[in-house]
């Protein structure tokens, strides 16, 4: 018989304590090699729609902060569709969706200013919630986290997310929905264990 | 913005492959104790990926300084080269198919030769080469092929038992076409006999799965009189083809 002879994927390492080093040095203390730390902002102030702040922190099993992430997310602009690989781009010239945070140095809270983002389609033409993917490296966690955040101002859309509705323990949605903190800031904390661990995806 | 990107490339193919969960390291790996309080305890939510998952950053070569895959020159004061075994760190980005995939960032990042990182948080008594950073980047050619130049990195301890020692290693951070690829590892180089005694290696339950991340000193590419050569390659998922997925726009 055949094989199929296709390739495994590369196994994942953490990303270790000096993942600053590689991703962010302007803000490890390495100036000077790259003009810039990539991924600080996802949009222009020109980017249409609703202009939004999103922060949050990520804790440990024992409700400790993480000082040594990173985070990065990508979402869509607020009609809905993603700046690259879209079949049914162009994107908002001014938005690119994608971010990048090492958290702040001595509290380890990240935070992104951005647009909220539209409704995406599933393949079968459902339509999910707005949400920002979001993935978390650091120290400790073996292959980088998969999530998703939600809007608390978008209960009809969350209602028919199909994601959402795939989660068999409901009482543990509201770990992937965000808080309002009221003039656009929504809270999105992330817990990598305990009774409210957040839901994490295998996508 | 700054990170440029490409705002009308077709799609470059369809669903993921799922991941091979057994492949990777289990969140949880008690002799890294790290991972301990770190690692999710419940199953992850899977589903079949999504536009979400499927569209991803891209990043064009105009980010790119001419020293940014040169980790010898790209801290050095002018004239002055980082200290260390000279090496060439070469290989292609593939998918799961074998294809080589081009355009896509690659960024890597590790200690001196010495074995320390120029960190603030890093406590080893090894010294700083003032004239290494190290950090570099580069984005994958047509065939999918990287390359960049830098010192060897030393072993170093590190407080977890007693007695542990990272192999030398370089950490390599990968992003895909779609946000499904993203991935972090780290190289390991031929014959390093810490690689059988490190606690973070071994989350890798594979020992076939351990020797896809170890470099073979590649002699044919090495340059005589100049630096030795180790060959790297990294595979990210694949994907299906689109021929039959029929796919509704909008509702
Ligand atoms: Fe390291």
């Amino acid at each position: 018989m055949q094989t199929l002879g296709r390739l495994k994927e590369s196994p994942s390492q953490t990303a270790g304590p000096y993942v600053h080093i590689g991703c962010v040095p302007n803000f490890s203390g390495i100036p000077g090699v790259y003009p810039e730390d990539l991924g600080t902002s996802l949009c222009t102030k020109d980017a249409k729609g609703t202009h939004i702040t999103v922060k949050g922190t990520v804790y440990d099993g024992t409700g400790t902060a993480l000082k040594d992430a990173l985070i990065e997310v990508w979402q869509a602009d607020a009609n809905g569709i993603y700046s690259a690989g879209d079949p049914r781009g162009p994107a908002d010239p001014n938005f690119t969706g994608w971010g990048r945070s090492p958290g702040d140095y001595d509290t380890g809270e990240w935070v992104f200013d951005t647009v909220k983002p539209g409704r995406v389609p599933m393949h079968d033409g459902r339509l999910m919630a707005p949400h920002i993917s979001l993935w978390v490296v650091a120290r400790g966690i073996n292959l980088g986290l998969q999530t998703r955040m939600y809007f608390p101002d978008e209960e009809a859309a969350n209602a028919e997310d199909p994601i959402l509705a795939r989660i068999e323990h409901k009482n543990r949605v509201p770990t992937l929905i965000a808080k309002a903190e009221g003039d656009g800031i929504y809270r999105f904390d992330i817990r990598l264990q305990g009774d409210d661990e957040t839901i994490f995806f295998d996508v | 913005m700054n990170s440029p990107m490409a705002h009308n490339r077709p799609p470059e193919g369809g669903s993921l492959f799922p991941r091979d969960r057994e492949w990777h390291p289990p969140a949880y790996f008690e002799q890294y104790k790290t991972s301990i309080a770190r690692s999710p305890k419940r199953a992850p939510i899977s589903f079949p990926s999504t536009l979400s998952e499927e569209t991803g950053p891209v990043f064009t070569t105009d980010i790119l300084g001419p020293l940014d895959n040169d980790l010898i020159l790209n801290f050095g004061e002018p004239g002055e080269m980082a200290i260390g075994q000279r090496i060439i760190v070469h290989g292609r980005v593939l998918d799961q198919d074998g294809r080589g995939q081009p355009g896509l960032l690659v960024e890597f990042w590790q200690a001196n030769a010495g074995g320390r990182y120029r960190h603030k948080k890093e406590g080893y008594m090894a010294p700083l080469d003032p004239n290494f950073g190290g950090c570099g980047r580069t984005i994958t050619d047509s065939d999918g092929r990287y390359v960049f130049r830098t010192v060897k990195p030393g072993p170093y301890p590190w407080p977890n038992r007693v007695n542990d020692w990272r192999p030398a290693h370089i950490h390599f951070s990968v992003f895909g076409r779609a946000w499904g690829q993203r991935l972090i590892t780290q190289m390991y180089f031929e014959g390093d006999p810490l690689i059988w005694t490190c606690p973070i290696v071994d989350t890798i339950p594979d020992r076939a799965a351990i020797e896809q991340l170890i470099a073979p000193l590649d002699l044919d590419a090495t340059i005589p009189m100049d630096s030795r050569a180790y060959k790297f390659d990294i595979v990210i998922r694949g994907r299906r083809g689109t021929w039959f997925e029929n796919r509704k726009e909008g509702v």
